[in-house]
């Protein structure tokens, strides 16, 4: 295990946050607090945490729609991107984009995504970047196991392979592509895809944040290292629906409370750190103190925040028109 | 001045562009041609030999050919305008948007939007359009009113070697994502060119020629129709505007209305289908800002609401002419 105690302490700080900023929006949202759709990602923290970890600020994602989490480990602003969601002037995206569309250029986050599968063509064009410019840097693209039978992801692993772009592809494969499950809709195995075009292709236990870590580190070196891209399949499970306000019909009780008891990546990271010695209870306990009062003031100041007022309307369109 | 082809003129803009700016590459298909092979390199230059000669000039590292994935080859594209490069992809025909409209419409066009404007996409697609070549209807469309429909994306039909150069360097340079339209017809047509480089700035549309009695507007290739219908007209004694637009997003609004108002008779020549197309659009400009000034009607000369026909006189009666715009121009003057 390479990771040192900080970098332990960062990890659960990411993960805690992220679910603590979801569980919030969960709420406000049944409150008919908050405009528009979202769609969270409770149950799949270690994932973006994993991936993250292994990149640098001037590595770049580009996420999906459902983006908070990946927005969170890549550095934005939780302040910011909570004022987005309520759709304010001082929101990351001056209230124009929302949750699907959550973008941070500077922190190397190309947006979340409201188009199942537009985000990895986009982490092709960034891969080329590295790759003409000669930087040593990768570019990430999440879809889900929905998104995986889409012809761009499946254009995308072939270019990327052809061209050898530093191009990392993490399928999150939490079961479900809206009510329809992954057994259905799926032909044959999301790993071989990635083999089939060429990828070094791994599946990982998404539950278990060592797990996506290390195959994470693996790939993203090697990437970095001008050995092409790679596949990640990540099996994973969130504990909400597809959106808010889905009834989850079509999950069972007992899925339910498997996903939420035995597969919860955060009481596995707990279990693992404080049985190895690692860290102690109450630094865990004191991070899940501080996200939640980071998130509270969040959403406290972003329900305050000023809206955009109509001159911001027709703003930003294009530089020079 | 040196007289240029339709088709030298865009690649001496590409080979200017990619000299001054490392950043600027070429993606698409084929654009050298013969990538893997023991053949020719360089083979084709693009399937109509508008790139043909840059690979020497900067290598695959900066003449890319793909695989055939317009998907990917856009939103590589837009990809990489997004953090750097200033790309300029092939999209070969511009039919072919069918398969990859996505990355276009809901991703570059919106970046900046959706992101609070923060977003530089520096991307400049480049797509031939339209008939005339016994294409058929999956080769010959127009579709420029698709593109123009969406905010966030720049519309540019260049009508003659001039401005194909100066427009595509603009176009380049430009730090919004543009749509660079050339018309298949257009490519061994000649005209003066300079030698250095230029840029036509965008929103200016351009008058081809001045008159009293009656307006053209024209884009691409029916600019030349109109012309030759002026230069007609007026050896019967009428003289005649014609207007290219040159851009239609942005559009030369202004420019629109001093045509209009000068005669008073409008005639818009449009090769692309005839619903919600840019002959419309611009009748209802007419007719919203400057209605009292029109002495009649608002003409306009398409192609019927059908696909492009492959027969060659099928495609003919299809097409606007110079034969069909001169009548319909009688029937006002």
């Amino acid at each position: 295990m390479q990771l040192n105690r900080e970098e332990l302490l960062k990890a659960y700080e990411g993960m805690c946050l992220i679910r603590e900023f979801d569980d919030a929006v969960h709420y406000e949202f049944a409150a008919d607090a908050m405009p528009g759709f979202v769609h969270l990602y409770v149950g799949e923290e270690a994932s973006a945490m994993g991936i993250c970890m292994n990149l640098n600020e001037k590595d770049t994602i580009a996420s999906t729609h459902r983006g908070h989490g990946h927005c969170i480990a890549k550095g934005c602003d939780v302040n910011d991107m909570m004022k987005e969601l309520y759709g304010k002037k001082d929101g990351i995206c001056g209230g124009k984009g929302g949750s699907m569309h959550i973008a941070d250029l500077s922190k190397g986050m190309l947006g979340a995504n409201g188009i199942v599968g537009g985000g990895p063509p986009i982490v092709l064009g960034a891969a080329l970047t590295y790759k003409t410019k000669k930087t040593n840097n990768v570019s990430v693209g999440f879809f889900g196991d929905g998104a995986s039978n889409q012809g761009s992801i499946s254009e995308s692993m072939n270019m990327a392979s052809v061209l050898k772009l530093p191009a990392i592809f993490v399928c999150e494969d939490n079961g479900y592509a809206e009510s329809t499950a992954r057994e259905y809709a799926v032909g044959g195995k999301i790993l071989d895809r990635g083999k089939a075009f060429g990828l070094d292709s791994h599946e990982v236990d998404g539950d278990n944040f060592f797990e996506v870590y290390e195959a994470a580190k693996h790939v993203i070196d090697n990437a970095r290292n001008g050995k092409g891209p790679a596949l990640l399949h990540i099996k994973t499970s969130k504990v909400y629906g597809h959106f808010e306000g889905d009834a989850i019909s079509y999950r069972t009780k007992e899925e339910n409370e498997r996903i939420k008891n035995d597969e919860d990546p955060l009481k596995i990271f707990k279990k693992k750190v404080i049985e190895a010695g690692l860290l102690e209870l109450t630094q865990l306990e004191n991070i899940e103190n501080e996200s939640k009062a980071k998130i509270k003031k969040a959403i406290q100041e972003s329900k305050e925040a000023e809206f955009p007022n109509a001159n911001d309307l027709l703003t930003d369109v294009y530089i020079k028109y | 001045m040196p007289i240029k082809t339709y088709r030298e003129a865009i690649n001496e803009a590409l080979l200017q562009e990619m000299k001054k700016d490392e950043n600027v590459v070429v993606i698409g298909e084929d654009v050298a041609g013969g990538a893997g092979t023991n053949g020719e390199q360089d083979a084709w230059g693009g399937v109509l030999g508008v790139t043909k000669g840059l690979l020497k000039h900067f290598g695959r590292e900066r003449i890319i050919d793909t695989p055939i994935t317009e998907t990917a080859i856009m939103g590589m594209a837009s990809g990489a305008a997004l953090t750097g490069l200033r790309p300029v992809a092939e999209l070969m025909f511009v039919d072919f948007m069918g398969v990859c409209f996505d990355q276009i419409l809901n991703q570059t066009a919106k970046f900046r939007y959706m992101f609070g404007g923060k977003a530089v996409t520096p991307l400049t697609i480049r797509t031939m359009y339209g008939g005339g070549l016994r294409a058929a209807s999956q080769h010959s469309q127009c579709l420029y009113p698709m593109f123009t429909h969406v905010p966030g994306i720049k519309v540019v039909l260049p009508s003659n070697p001039y401005d194909a150069k100066g427009l595509l360097i603009q176009s380049i340079r430009d730090n919004d994502p543009v749509i660079f339209m050339e018309h298949k017809n257009l490519y061994d047509t000649s005209g003066d060119v300079p030698d250095e480089s230029y840029s036509i700035p965008f929103g200016e549309a351009n008058f081809t020629r001045e008159g009293k009695d009656l307006t053209f507007i024209a884009m691409g290739q029916t600019v030349e129709i109109c012309n030759n219908v002026a230069d007609t007209l007026k050896k019967e004694g009428k003289t005649c505007t014609v207007l290219d637009l040159r851009t239609l997003s942005p559009l030369d609004e202004d420019s629109i209305l001093e045509a209009a108002e000068e005669t008073g008779k409008i005639v818009i020549v449009d090769e692309s289908y005839p619903r919600c197309n840019v002959a419309t659009d611009i009748s209802a400009l007419i007719c919203q800002k400057s209605f009292d000034s029109l002495k009649a009607g608002i003409k306009m000369v398409t192609p019927p609401h059908t696909p492009v026909p492959f027969s060659p006189p099928l495609e003919d009666l299809y097409l606007p002419s110079e034969e069909k715009v001169l009548n319909v121009a009688k029937e006002i003057l």
